[in-house]
């Protein structure tokens, strides 16, 4: 056991387990945030995805030591009140159907759109790399663009304003 | 369209605050618990010691089947599995013994710790040698009309085959999971992720040994089912609850994704043979099948799964002399299990094998042979099981989307396409869907509700359904709301709770809505006819000439009025405080039985189901015929849902399900080795369709103005059926295979179409072609 101090969406949290633990586990277990979901537990589902310093990352796969001072978010600090675009764009097109694997893909897509605030579908098959048993790939799809539209909208009234 | 409703948990599903069992608060006397399960298939547990295990601290419970205080049993139906493995193991990853500890690690360190002496026996891994040594769950089911054999040698011509379907693993995102809470005394209080309350309540009494009045289970959402948690969710459910028992303190099972995939069960694997006669136009003439399944080394739902998939041999094709056997192999693998679609798409696949051979044969287009053998409008509309289909939309739904999608355009395209290209392939098909909805076991088609009505004008809808994703508690929330004439948001429906709901049951067959949805009418009726009273008393006491009748009073945009004098009205959370003074109930119960359905199954005969549900998918795929890789580069769907209770959802339904059939139809391929070992037991080595993997262009639209009769809200079932819809993808992919030799001979194929199987099949149409035209340089010779 060794100490490890992470904060995680704006706050610090002191832990104390394993180094080797993964994130996941510290997340849902040491600090109680149970939005971020165990899927399989090996990198390849994605439904564990949170961000680190803004990056999508597995946090089943992602040792505790790894990460000091290191930002986290989780669906939880994505926005206030589900405000994200992507949040909205998944309400709207009604989404999730069993949802657990929704906070994974809307932190990606989350990512994504930071990173690159157009994405084509090409860019979405490979940046969004996660499963879902439901099969609402084509929604998910879908409110990426519609988010994508959201936002740059948004940005273009903003600076129309100023 | 009528306005999208989303999904009643759309918001907490986007904020991560909805909660799934494995998220549920619990405070520190929570105990880890774990299964430790067979490593072998076939194997006497010669002894066991596990007394070095039980002296680690931190460790609190190590249990064999000894320690069961009730009954060592948790088959559903046939009480044939054990709950922990008595003297021998059927299978690898069957329950041994059970581990409750203080963290993960510390139970994995009292299982290394857990010493076992086996003796090992010869197993039996294959439907083949099942069927060689005659190793079965039960006795063979049949069904027969007309004369298959007279009719057989009478037809013009005659195919023969068989077909192999793979298993298909669920993969719920969440895994198996279940939390037990001990009450006072004997109670215990259990949150399960289960399709089925009712059942995994009465197996924890079971092997608790305690009355079902001290069992309360209850499911708020699921993670993800698709049959999975129909039955096999109760196995972690009573290990729980025997740990719960053991300890007198909270423990929850969650299983790893490696270990669920190894412990449970999957869509049963077929091997399915074949003899179809028909005459020179494509029209069949008579069947004789024989479906085998791998049930695995238990019961579970393998005959209802049979016998579902015998009445789904002839899909939607009329075949006027026919007998169907079905086998259901005893195998040491983990015991198969319900997967959406239950039997349903084994016995299609092979009814649309059929069908594609027949046109391949002939040289003609197989829609053709398809729209051809369609069961009619007024004759040829009885099934080979005694049932008139009924309402049938098949023509309908053919020609709409025959012409929507282009087909025969696209069919000459594709045929073009071909002409010029050596090493890409283009194929084409267009498959029909028609499902029976009912369970089978006809008594299962029962459900109730518990509504209760609030002073302050909120609803709480309990009903024996259970949410997993497909969005059941949302259709129920807007029946309550539309039948109360009230605002949805009034509405809220609780988590599934035994004990305000009993013996329900289970939410499969995708008759959730169904049934629960006329349950639910029925309690909202009860609760309405009482208001309507005291409500026109009221009214009266007010105006009493001419007084107001109770059979006047309606609910209507958040009121109650007298419809004979608009002017008396009272809004409904105004109504609801003088209820409580005027001594009315607001609470009721509703009760739902599905009305005119009868089935003799071991006549095979009968009316099994209540209506059926009918869909229709052209696919258009791209093979690259050197490694097997293929493209969806379109998918049109239209399918009938009635008159649908939420369009987003059913939709949403339709293209899940589809994309769940491809998975099946093309990459989704489970391996044994010869000891047993699931070699296909994580995401790296069990490929599920992902985003890229979704067709190019999808384009999935309801059949509209398709109103059911006597169904709520004249809507229909949705959850399987589409499912099916990507055998005309798996079609599309043998089409594409079949264009290497110009269609003239019949590939080898089976089902998922994998790369593997492409390759192989495009390799050996090659080389029967060249011994069809140049024998004497067949490399046979």
């Amino acid at each position: 056991m060794s100490s490890f101090t992470l904060t995680v969406n704006g706050k610090k949290h002191t832990v104390d387990v394993d180094p080797d633990t993964p994130l996941l586990w510290v997340l849902r277990d040491s600090i109680g945030l149970t939005g971020t979901k165990y899927g399989c537990g090996q990198g390849y589902c994605g439904s564990c995805t949170v961000h680190v310093d803004g990056e999508a990352i597995r946090s089943c796969t992602m040792a505790i030591e790894s990460l000091s001072d290191k930002k986290v978010t989780t669906i939880e600090g994505l926005s206030p009140n589900s405000s994200h675009p992507i949040q909205q764009a998944w309400i709207a097109h009604d989404v999730p159907q069993c949802g657990y694997c929704q906070s994974g893909q809307i932190m990606a897509a989350a990512a994504l759109l930071s990173e690159k605030p157009d994405p084509n579908d090409e860019d979405i098959n490979a940046s969004m790399n996660l499963i879902c048993r439901c099969g609402t790939y084509n929604r998910i799809r879908e409110a990426v663009h519609v988010a994508s539209e959201n936002m740059r909208k948004k940005e273009l009234g903003q600076k129309g304003g100023k | 369209m009528k306005p999208l409703t989303p999904h009643e948990s759309a918001s907490k599903h986007v904020s991560g605050e909805a909660v799934y069992i494995d998220d549920m608060l619990v405070n520190e006397q929570l105990l880890v618990g774990r299964v430790v399960y067979s490593p072998h298939a076939h194997a006497r547990i010669k002894s066991f010691d596990f007394s070095e295990a039980k002296k680690i601290p931190g460790v609190h419970a190590v249990l064999s089947h000894k320690d069961i205080p009730g009954h060592n049993q948790m088959g559903p139906v046939v009480k044939d599995e054990f709950c922990l493995a008595q003297e021998k193991v059927i299978c690898i990853g069957q329950a041994m013994f059970l581990i409750a500890a203080e963290t993960e690690e510390l139970c994995l360190e009292a299982e290394r710790k857990i010493k076992v002496e086996y003796e090992i026996l010869e197993p039996i891994l294959t439907i083949e040698k099942a069927l060689e040594e005659n190793s079965l769950l039960g006795p063979p089911r049949k069904m027969n009309r007309g004369n298959p054999d007279e009719a057989l040698k009478k037809a013009p011509h005659v195919i023969t085959g068989r077909l192999y379907t793979g298993a298909q693993e669920h993969w719920y995102l969440e895994t198996q999971v279940c939390l037990c809470v001990p009450g006072e005394g004997k109670e215990i209080n259990v949150f399960s992720s289960t399709q089925h309350p009712s059942e995994t309540q009465s197996l924890i009494a079971e092997v608790l040994g305690i009355a079902k009045n001290e069992v309360v289970v209850e499911v708020r959402r699921m993670g993800g089912a698709f049959g999975g948690k129909e039955t096999q969710g109760n196995h972690a459910a009573c290990w729980a609850a025997l740990l719960c028992w053991a300890t007198k303190r909270p423990v929850k099972i969650r299983l790893f994704r490696d270990d669920d995939q190894r412990i449970t069960g999957k869509r049963h694997r077929f091997l399915s043979r074949y003899e179809v006669g028909f005459d020179e136009e494509g029209k069949i003439l008579a069947a004789k099948y024989e479906l085998n399944s791998d049930g695995g080394c238990a019961t579970d739902l393998s005959f209802a799964i049979m016998e579902r998939a015998m009445l789904h041999v002839d899909n939607a094709y009329f075949v006027p002399n026919i007998s169907v056997v079905g086998k259901v192999c005893k195998t040491n693998l983990p015991s198969n299990t319900a997967f959406r679609g239950f039997g349903g798409p084994q016995g299609m696949a092979v009814a649309e094998t059929v069908v594609d051979r027949i046109a391949r044969s002939l040289g003609k287009d197989s829609a053709e042979i398809r729209q051809k053998n369609f069961y009619g409008l007024d004759a040829n509309n009885v099934t080979h099981y005694g049932e008139t289909v009924e309402n049938n939309r098949l023509f309908l739904i053919y020609d709409q989307l025959m012409k929507s999608s282009d087909y025969w355009n696209r069919r000459k395209d594709v045929e073009a396409f071909n002409a010029k290209n050596e090493f890409f392939k283009k194929g084409l098909a267009v498959t029909p869907v028609k499902f029976g909805i009912s369970f089978t076991t006809t008594f299962l088609n029962q459900a109730g509700a518990l509504v209760n009505v609030y002073k302050d004008g909120t609803i709480l809808v309990n009903h024996g359904g259970t949410e997993m994703g497909q969005g059941l508690h949302t259709k129920m929330q807007q029946v309550a709301a539309a039948e109360f004439g009230v605002r949805l948001n009034r509405v809220k429906v609780n988590a599934t709770n035994t004990s305000k709901v009993p013996n329900t049951s289970a939410t499969a067959a995708s008759a959730g809505a169904d049934l629960n949805g006329m349950a639910v009418k029925n309690a909202v009726d009860i609760l309405k006819g009482r208001i309507a009273e005291a409500v026109a008393q009221i009214f009266t006491e007010k105006n009493p000439n001419p007084p107001t009748k109770k059979e006047d009073v309606i609910f209507q945009d958040d009121m109650i009025l007298d419809m004979m004098h608009p002017e008396r009205k009272i809004a409904f959370a105004d109504a609801m405080p003088l209820m409580q003074l005027r001594q009315v109930s607001l609470s009721a119960t509703g009760y739902y039985k599905t009305p005119n359905i009868g089935w003799d199954k071991e006549k095979g005969w009968g009316r099994p189901f209540h209506y059926f549900a009918f869909g229709m998918c052209v696919s258009e795929v791209l093979v690259d015929v050197l490694t097997g890789l293929h493209t969806l580069l379109r998918t049109d769907i239209l399918h009938d849902v009635g008159d649908s209770l939420n369009p987003g959802i059913d939709l949403g339904q339709v293209e899940g399900g589809y994309i769940q059939g491809v998975g099946w139809c093309t990459t989704e391929e489970i391996k044994w080795d010869d000891k047993g070992n699931l070699l296909t037991h994580s995401p790296d080595t069990y490929k599920i369709p992902s985003v890229q993997d979704i067709p190019k262009d999808f384009r999935v639209e309801l059949l509209e103005n398709v109103p059911n009769p006597n169904t709520i809200r004249r809507s229909k079932a949705v959850a399987e059926p589409p499912l099916m819809l990507a055998l005309s993808t798996w079609l599309a992919i043998k089409n594409a295979v079949s264009a290497v030799v110009d269609h003239e001979i019949e590939p080898e194929f089976s089902l998922p179409a994998t790369n593997e199987v492409i390759v192989l099949s495009v390799e050996d149409l090659k080389k029967r072609s060249i011994q069809k035209r140049a024998p004497e340089f067949s490399p046979a010779k």
